[in-house]
């Protein structure tokens, strides 16, 4: 697959100035948000450690904690399938609705779903998919992927919901008020859900000590879904584990808080075991994961509770966009997730970040997520996976920086051609500073020059 | 070898250093006399409405009065009738047309201001969902510090079926505009009432 060029697509992300200027404030807002019910809690840093020490603990004991959780859920009643990749988990959801006849689908988001590309595969046999969580059902109905985590069309303006659903679900196209077109999807998806086979969730935790999970949701689509039909399906990665439920807490106290500055989703549900005459099925999915495990720098990646705090926090985001990283998961965590999956198609993601350390700041589990960023443009630089521009002005840049009376000179030279040089010479596509912004005036001399001229004492 | 094999196989290769399990506290306030108020500005800010009524007062009454348009009652709760039983259903999509549905919490959360209820408390969990409003029954004795106090709790644990209800469904995904009714119930209304 080609390598994904998110400068530019950044650029057209900022060319819509309307869009840009409201994703920028809008995620801004939710990291303030953030801020202000975090300090409610005193005891925050402390949760913050103990939420990454039960991730680091689990994940050195994952098989164990693995073993465990499939024998109580089964003990439990529930089906417990196994899956190494998207193309496995697809196939058994497959067969699971198709050994029941069923033939329609209702699910709430997941990103370990996008992740597989759940949706077509279902579709091309037969099987109509939908999206009931409001912002996910907007983006499956415009053909696109969910820009956020938490908030899967936050790039999208009212606007541009109504003339969607005023094609797709026949409201009332120039009315952009969200309280109208909420209620549209509402009326619309209702009688999906009433009418559905099969619901399917993901999981936000699941406890290895009782065999259980938890869903975390403010719509009340992840519960409708779950307990209308007769069939449950919860998909769940297999670093989502922890070993008790009383660490449960730890985590649900800081994930709505971490995500939209809220103490808590609307509905934090327990699933344990089937109703009464239906089934739950549960599947675990690697794909990638067990790998990744074994990276020295990269596994703590695993201990991510999806909450979108990097992503609300970082400039580079909001600035630009979740679609401009061409992945399922966009922003910080996407820059450090994404190369695992595939190396070369993500290569240029580690660049967009400033390494500000703002995400590792607000990760309630304390990732070392710009860290990881910079390991991982070292990793591109030796697998030769820099592009051309890049790779050439690091060389030069190299070269020069171990010559110091080549620097001096080029120093020099470069001042007074930033004066003197016309504008089209100066500003080319290989200026990448010059693009948005004026290239600063130079000083009168270099600092070398004044050195010397004013402290006398030449090394 | 089965993919559940080749999973475990690469986790057990790929483990990284052990690390141990923290212990981890309750962090509970020893003021018992706040935890009402706590649950009660919690419940507010998540958009959830209190009904406190005087000690005695008829429930039934009550509902009807809170709800005066609804057709349809559906109570889980011995204290009031409404107009059919939550147990009269076969199936979840009995509760379709239900306006208003009536059920008992087993405990409340100070900390968030949530209430809990397990497939007991709901006969069928489709009850707390697919209803247009919900009407919780809450012993204020009932109420406790926070979410890790809730997470000590075996109904909890050990229910098949449990939620954390914080307000009424809600969404924010148009605009970050704050949509109270998703696809959940419109509004849940806690009414203060002591066990009999």
């Amino acid at each position: 697959m080609s390598r994904i060029d998110h400068a530019e697509a950044s650029s057209q992300f900022i060319a819509d100035r309307a869009h840009e200027a409201f994703h920028d404030k809008r995620l801004w807002e939710l990291r303030l948000k953030r801020d202000a019910t975090r300090d409610e809690v005193p005891e925050w840093p402390q949760l913050r450690d103990l939420a990454s020490a039960i991730k680091e603990h689990t994940l050195s004991h994952l098989a164990q904690y693995l073993e465990q959780f499939e024998a109580r859920a089964k003990a439990n009643g529930a089906h417990v399938h196994w899956a190494l990749d998207g193309e496995e988990h697809n196939r058994i959801v497959a067969d699971i609705l198709s050994q029941r006849g069923a033939t329609t689908l209702v699910k709430s988001k997941s990103m370990l779903t996008e992740e597989c590309d759940l949706r077509p595969y279902l579709e091309r046999r037969g099987i109509s998919v939908v999206e009931t969580d409001l912002g996910e059902r907007i983006q499956q109905l415009d053909n696109e992927p969910p820009s956020h985590i938490v908030v899967p069309a936050v790039h999208k303006l009212r606007g541009d919901v109504a003339a969607l659903f005023g094609q797709a679900l026949g409201s009332d196209a120039g009315n952009d008020d969200p309280q109208y077109l909420s209620e549209q999807a509402r009326q619309a998806t209702r009688p999906l859900i009433l009418g559905a086979a099969a619901g399917m969730t993901g999981a936000n935790f699941a406890i290895a000590e009782t065999g259980s999970f938890v869903v975390c949701t403010n719509e009340g689509n992840a519960d409708l879904g779950a307990t209308v039909p007769p069939l449950h399906i919860a998909s769940i990665g297999i670093e989502k584990l922890i070993p008790r439920f009383e660490h449960l807490a730890v985590f649900v106290r800081m994930l709505s808080r971490s995500a939209i500055g809220s103490p808590i989703t609307q509905y934090t549900t327990h699933f344990r075991a089937p109703r009464p005459g239906s089934e739950l099925h549960i599947i675990l999915v690697d794909n990638g994961r067990s790998a990744r495990l074994g990276m020295a720098d990269f596994w703590r990646s695993l201990k991510c509770i999806r909450c979108g705090a990097c992503m609300n926090t970082c400039p580079v985001y909001r600035r630009s966009g979740g679609l401009s990283y061409g992945a399922v998961y966009s922003g910080p965590i996407g820059i450090i997730l994404n190369p695992t999956f595939d190396m070369r198609r993500y290569s240029n993601l580690p660049y967009a970040s400033t390494l500000n350390g703002s995400c590792t700041a607000v990760c309630p589990v304390k990732i070392d997520i710009h860290d990881q960023i910079y390991k991982w443009r070292r990793l591109m630089a030796e697998h030769n996976q820099l592009p051309f521009v890049k790779r050439t002005a690091m060389k030069i840049t190299g070269r020069l920086l171990a010559d110091p009376k080549a620097f001096r000179r080029t120093i020099a030279v470069t001042d007074a051609a930033l004066e003197h040089l016309p504008r089209f010479l100066l500003y080319t596509r290989f200026n990448a500073w010059g693009k948005q912004r004026e290239v600063p005036v130079s000083p009168d001399g270099t600092f070398h020059a004044w050195y010397l001229k004013n402290r006398k004492v030449a090394p | 070898m089965s993919s559940r094999e080749r999973i475990l196989d690469a986790v057990r290769r790929n483990l990284p250093p052990v690390a141990d399990v923290p212990a981890v506290p309750v962090f509970e306030e020893d003021d018992r006399t706040s935890l009402w108020p706590r649950f009660c500005a919690g419940l507010e800010r998540m958009g959830g409405r209190l009904v406190e009524p005087a000690t005695g007062a008829d429930l039934e009454a009550l509902c009807r009065a809170l709800f005066p348009d609804a057709a349809v009652v559906c109570s889980a709760t011995p204290e009031i009738a409404g107009t059919r039983s939550a147990a009269a259903a076969a199936r979840p999509h009995d509760y379709d047309d239900v306006d208003v549905s009536v059920v008992r919490a087993l405990f409340g959360v100070a900390e968030t201001g949530s209430v809990y209820l397990d497939e007991a408390a709901l006969v069928r969990p489709a009850l707390g969902f697919l209803a247009q409003h919900l009407i919780v029954l809450l012993d204020p004795a009932d109420v406790i510090a926070n979410i890790h106090s809730a997470c000590h709790r075996p109904e909890f644990r050990d229910a098949p079926y449990g939620v954390l209800m914080t307000g009424p469904s809600a969404t924010a995904d148009i605009e970050g505009v704050l949509i109270r009714g998703a696809q959940g119930v419109r509004s849940l209304t806690i009414i203060a009432a002591p066990r009999r």
